[in-house]
C-alpha cells in the first residue's frame, strides 16, 4: 500500500494552505488519493501554520502521526515537527532556517532576487525543492501550476525550476497512473450537494469554520444562480432564511455552534411554522468561543433538541466529502419534502479538510418532491391536516392563495388558536410528518457498516472520526457502525448493523459520548467509550493504540 | 376578485385600542389598492409578537406572525426572495426598539423596499404594562414600580441617524392623516419608517396628552435632512414640547433590491452541468 505524508510548515501569513494544495495537486496528478488538513490557530499573522498532504492509493481522510516528507518554511516547524520524524526528508528554507539538520535548503530569497520575482512567489520555490527530493516529475509541475495559477504560472515555474534544480532527490514517490481526481473541501462539497437539491438563496454570517461555505457560495453565486446574503447576525440569518423560504425560495444557512446558539429561536420558529429550511452547523471546540480553529464533536446534543417545545428536524452527519454531498442534497430536500428544519452537521476536520473525489462516484440519493397546492387547494389553507401530517405548500404571491404562516399555536388557516383540541391535533399532525419521514429514511442508507461487517467487536462513531475509524477497524479486524442520520434516529438500521456485535466501543471527539448515550436512549449499549477533547482530530495511530487498551481490558 | 378583508378570527384587543385605528386604516388602503385593480395576492404583511401582532390574525391577507422583534430579517428573507411583493411590517415598540433594534437599524442602512409600522404605545401591552424603549423617564410600570431610571429612544432620530429614506410619524385619533402617511410609505421605493403614537388604553393612555399638543408638520421641506433631524427633537418623546406629525424626511434613493444582484435563471440540468464543471475545474 502506497501511503505517502507530507508536512509543510511556517508562520501564519506564509501561505501555508496554498502551498499543500499544489502539493496535493502534485500527488493527484500522479494517479493519487489525497486528504489536506491544516492546523492554524485563530491568528492572521504569527503564529504556527501546518498543513498535512496524504496522499494514498487508496481513499483516505485523516492525518498521521508520522511524516515522510517536512517542508520548512521557517525553524519553528523543524523544531516543532522534525523530532517526531526521525526519517523524515526534510527541505528548508535557508533565509529562516538556521539547523537544518539532516535536511537539503534552498535561499529562498537568493532565488527571488535573481529571477526578479515578487515575494508571493517565495513558496513555489519550496515546492520545487519538495518535488525534486520526492522525484517528481518537472512535467507534473508544470500542469499543476499551468492549471491552478494560469495568470502567474511562468513566474512561479521560473522560481520553482531553480529550486528544483539545486536539490538531490532522496526518496522518490511512485508514480501511480491514474487519472486525477477533483479536490474538494467539505464545505464546497456541501455547497455543490446543496445546490444540486435546489438550492436558490444561502445566507450566513462569518464563524469559523462554517465560513469557508459562504466564501465559496458567494464566489460562484453567478455560476450557479444562487443568491447569498450576509446580514447582520446569526437571528437576522435564520429569520431571513424563514423569510426566503416561506416566499418559495429554497434555502439554506450556516454556522458554527455561537451562532446556532442565536439561531435557536428561529429554528423553533420553522419547526412550529413548518418551514422548510436547510442549515450547516460545523463545530468547532467548545463551550462558548473554544478554539475557534479547531474541531470537536460536542454538540450533537445541542443540534438534537436546540429550540423549545417538540417538533421533527433531520440532523444528517457526514464523514467525507463525498457523504457530504450526497447528504447535503438529500437535506435540502427532504426539508422541502416534509417542511421539517434540517441540519447538516459538520465539524471543522469536515469542512475544511480536502479530498479526492469523483463526480461520477456520487449517487444521490432519490427524493421525490411531495406536491405543491393544487385546484383541490381553494380555498388554501397553509396547515391543511392530511394523512401524512405534510400540507400542500403555497406561496404569497401565489394567486387567491392567503398564506398565514404563524408561529404561535394554530389552525388549519394559520390563525393563531388556544384551543385545546386543536393545540393537540396540530401537534399530532407535526409528529404524524416525523413518521413518513421515518418511512421515507427507512429506504435510505442512513446507517453505514463498514470494516470487518461480521466482526464481534464493532468501533461506532459518527461524522469526520469514521475516517480513523475505517482506518484502525481495517488493521484491527473490526465492524464500523457510523449512523449518518441521527435525527430522527434510524432505529431499525442501527439495530440491524449491530447483530452479532458482542462489544461495541463508542469513538468520538468530546468528553461525554453523546452518541453512545443517544444510541443508549434507543434501547442499544455502548461497552466502551474511547474519548478525545482537546481540539485534535484522531490520528489512526493514536486511535489504534487507544482501541488497543480497550480491547485487552 | 374582490375578498373580504377581516378574518373570522375573534378581535381580542380592549375597548378603545388604538390597534383598531391601524387595522382599519391598513384595512382601507388594502380595499383601495384592489380599487385600483391591484392584486393583494402580492402582499404580504409581517408582525412580531405583542398586542400589535394579532393584527397578523385579523386581516385576510398572505401574512407571516413572527417572533418578537423579528419581523424585519423575515421581511427582508421575503423581499429578497420574491422583490415583486409589497411587505408591510407592523410591529411593537417593545418589538421594534429592544429586542429588534439592530435589525430596525440595518433595515435603515440598506435601505430595504419596505414598510414598517411602529404601533408605538409606549408601553408593554400584552405582558401587561411594563416600561418599553420609548416609555418617559420615572415611568411607573410593573416592572419599575418606583419609576425607571432611564431615557426613552426617540425612534425617529435613531431612524434619520441610520439612514431611513422615508421617516414619518401619525397618530392612531388622527386616522385621516395616518392613512396617507402608510399610503405614501408603500408608494416609496425604500425603507419608509413610521412611528405611529398609538393609545393603549389599559395601561399607558395618553390620549389626553396628545391631543393637546399634536400638530400637522406644515411648510416643513422633508427633502431637508437638517430641518428632519431638527424637528424630530423638537419633542424627544420625554420632555414637554408639541408633538409634530407628518412626513419628516423622504428623500429617492437605490433600495437595496435594486443594487442586490438577482440570480438569473436556471434549469435543474443547466445547474447539475454548472456543479459538473465545478467539479471538474477541480482536478
Ligand atoms: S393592552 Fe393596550 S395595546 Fe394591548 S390591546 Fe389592550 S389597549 Fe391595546
Amino acid at each position: 500500500m502506497k501511503d505517502i505524508s507530507v508536512l509543510i510548515g511556517g508562520r501564519a501569513g506564509d501561505g501555508i494552505n496554498s502551498a499543500g494544495a499544489v502539493v496535493a495537486w502534485l500527488f493527484s496528478r500522479l494517479g493519487y488519493y489525497v486528504f489536506v488538513s491544516t492546523d492554524y490557530p485563530s491568528l492572521i499573522r504569527g503564529g504556527h501554520n501546518f498543513t498535512m498532504v496524504r496522499a494514498a492509493d487508496h481513499p483516505v481522510g485523516a492525518y498521521n502521526d508520522r511524516f515522510d516528507y517536512l517542508v520548512a518554511l521557517n525553524q519553528e516547524t523543524l523544531d516543532l515537527h522534525a523530532p517526531h520524524c526521525p526519517d523524515c526528508i526534510i527541505v528548508a528554507n535557508a533565509d529562516q532556517v538556521k539547523k537544518p539538520g539532516s535536511g537539503q535548503t534552498i535561499s529562498v530569497g537568493e532565488i527571488l532576487k535573481e529571477e526578479s520575482a515578487p515575494p508571493v512567489t517565495g513558496n513555489s520555490a519550496m515546492i520545487g525543492a519538495f518535488a525534486k527530493a520526492a522525484g517528481i516529475p518537472w512535467k507534473t509541475l508544470e500542469e499543476v501550476f499551468t492549471a491552478h495559477m494560469p495568470k502567474a504560472a511562468d513566474e512561479n515555474l521560473r522560481v520553482a525550476r531553480r529550486a528544483y534544480g539545486a536539490v538531490n532527490t532522496v526518496r522518490p514517490v511512485p508514480v501511480l497512473g491514474k487519472a486525477p481526481l477533483s479536490l474538494i473541501t467539505g464545505n464546497e462539497a456541501i455547497g455543490l450537494g446543496l445546490a444540486s437539491g435546489g438550492l436558490d438563496s444561502y445566507i450566513a454570517y462569518p464563524m469559523t469554520p462554517s465560513s469557508t461555505l459562504l466564501h465559496y457560495l458567494a464566489g460562484n453565486a453567478e455560476r450557479l444562480g444562487i443568491t447569498v446574503f450576509h446580514p447582520e447576525s446569526e437571528i437576522a440569518v435564520i429569520l431571513a432564511g424563514i423569510g426566503s423560504a416561506v416566499a418559495g425560495k429554497k434555502t439554506a444557512v450556516g454556522t458554527s455552534g455561537g451562532g446556532f446558539c442565536l439561531m435557536t429561536e428561529g429554528l423553533s420558529f420553522a419547526g412550529m411554522a413548518e418551514v422548510p429550511l436547510a442549515i450547516l452547523v460545523s463545530q468547532r471546540t467548545g463551550p462558548s468561543t473554544g478554539l475557534p480553529t479547531y474541531t470537536g464533536q460536542a454538540d450533537l446534543r445541542f443540534v438534537l433538541h436546540a429550540g423549545q417545545g417538540e417538533f421533527p428536524r433531520i440532523v444528517v452527519a457526514p464523514a467525507d466529502a463525498g457523504e457530504a454531498y450526497v447528504w447535503s442534497d438529500a437535506a435540502l430536500r427532504l426539508a422541502w419534502k416534509y417542511q421539517v428544519p434540517s441540519i447538516v452537521l459538520s465539524d471543522k476536520s469536515l469542512s475544511e479538510s480536502t479530498y479526492s473525489l469523483r463526480y461520477e462516484d456520487l449517487a444521490l440519493l432519490s427524493i421525490g418532491e411531495r406536491g405543491t397546492a393544487g385546484d383541490n387547494d381553494v380555498p388554501y389553507r397553509r396547515y391543511r391536516t392530511t394523512l401524512s401530517g405534510v400540507s400542500p405548500l403555497a406561496f404569497p404571491g401565489t394567486t387567491g392563495a392567503v398564506v398565514k404562516t404563524n408561529s404561535y399555536a394554530h389552525d388549519e388557516d394559520g390563525i393563531t388558536t388556544e384551543d385545546a383540541a386543536l393545540v393537540a391535533e396540530m401537534a399530532d399532525k407535526r409528529r404524524r410528518k416525523e413518521t413518513a419521514l421515518i418511512e421515507e429514511l427507512a429506504h435510505l442508507p442512513c446507517v453505514s457498516t463498514g470494516g470487518k461487517t461480521d466482526a464481534p467487536v464493532a468501533l461506532l462513531c459518527w461524522g469526520s472520526v469514521g475516517n480513523a475509524c475505517s482506518e484502525v477497524a481495517a488493521e484491527l479486524g473490526l465492524r464500523v457502525i457510523r449512523p449518518l442520520v441521527l435525527s430522527p434516529f434510524p432505529d431499525r438500521q442501527f439495530t440491524d448493523a449491530c447483530t452479532g456485535v458482542e462489544r461495541l466501543i463508542a469513538v468520538e471527539e468530546n468528553a461525554t459520548g453523546q452518541l453512545a448515550s443517544l444510541v443508549k436512549e434507543h434501547g442499544g449499549r455502548a461497552d466502551a467509550t474511547v474519548l478525545k477533547y482537546d481540539g485534535r482530530p484522531f490520528t489512526p495511530e493514536e486511535l489504534k493504540l487507544r482501541v488497543q487498551e480497550v480491547l485487552a481490558s | 376578485m374582490t375578498r373580504n378583508l377581516i378574518t373570522p378570527a375573534q378581535n381580542t384587543w380592549c375597548p378603545g385600542c388604538g390597534n383598531f385605528s391601524i387595522q382599519h386604516t391598513l384595512k382601507d388602503i388594502l380595499a383601495g389598492m384592489e380599487n385600483e385593480g391591484r392584486s393583494l395576492d402580492n402582499v404580504v404583511l409581517v408582525s412580531g409578537i405583542g398586542c400589535h401582532a394579532k393584527i397578523a390574525d385579523y386581516l385576510n391577507i398572505s401574512t407571516v406572525y413572527t417572533l418578537h422583534g423579528r419581523t424585519i430579517p423575515v421581511a427582508t428573507g421575503l423581499k429578497l426572495a420574491n422583490p415583486e411583493l409589497t411587505v408591510i411590517c407592523c410591529a411593537g415598540d417593545g418589538d421594534a426598539y429592544a429586542e429588534g433594534l439592530d435589525h430596525l437599524i440595518f433595515a435603515a442602512k440598506r435601505n430595504i423596499d419596505l414598510t414598517m409600522i411602529v404601533h408605538n404605545n409606549r408601553v408593554y401591552g400584552l405582558t401587561t404594562g411594563q416600561y418599553t424603549p420609548t416609555s418617559p423617564l420615572g415611568f411607573k410600570g410593573k416592572s419599575t414600580p418606583t419609576g425607571t431610571a432611564e431615557y426613552p429612544f426617540n425612534p425617529l432620530e435613531l431612524m434619520l441617524a441610520g439612514g431611513a429614506t422615508y421617516v414619518a410619524r401619525g397618530y392612531t385619533r388622527k386616522m385621516p392623516q395616518l392613512a396617507a402617511l402608510i399610503r405614501q410609505g408603500i408608494a416609496h421605493k425604500g425603507f419608509a419608517f413610521i412611528d405611529v403614537l398609538q393609545i393603549c388604553a389599559s395601561f399607558f393612555n395618553m390620549t389626553e396628552y396628545y391631543q393637546s399638543r399634536v400638530y400637522d408638520l406644515a411648510g416643513h421641506d422633508p427633502a431637508d435632512f437638517d430641518q428632519a433631524c431638527k424637528k424630530a427633537r423638537e419633542w424627544d418623546y420625554n420632555r414637554d414640547a408639541p408633538i409634530a406629525l407628518g412626513v419628516f424626511y423622504e428623500k429617492g434613493y437605490p433600495a437595496f433590491n435594486d443594487r442586490f444582484p438577482l440570480k438569473k435563471a436556471m434549469t435543474a440540468e443547466e445547474r447539475q452541468q454548472q456543479i459538473h464543471d465545478l467539479f471538474v475545474a477541480a482536478t
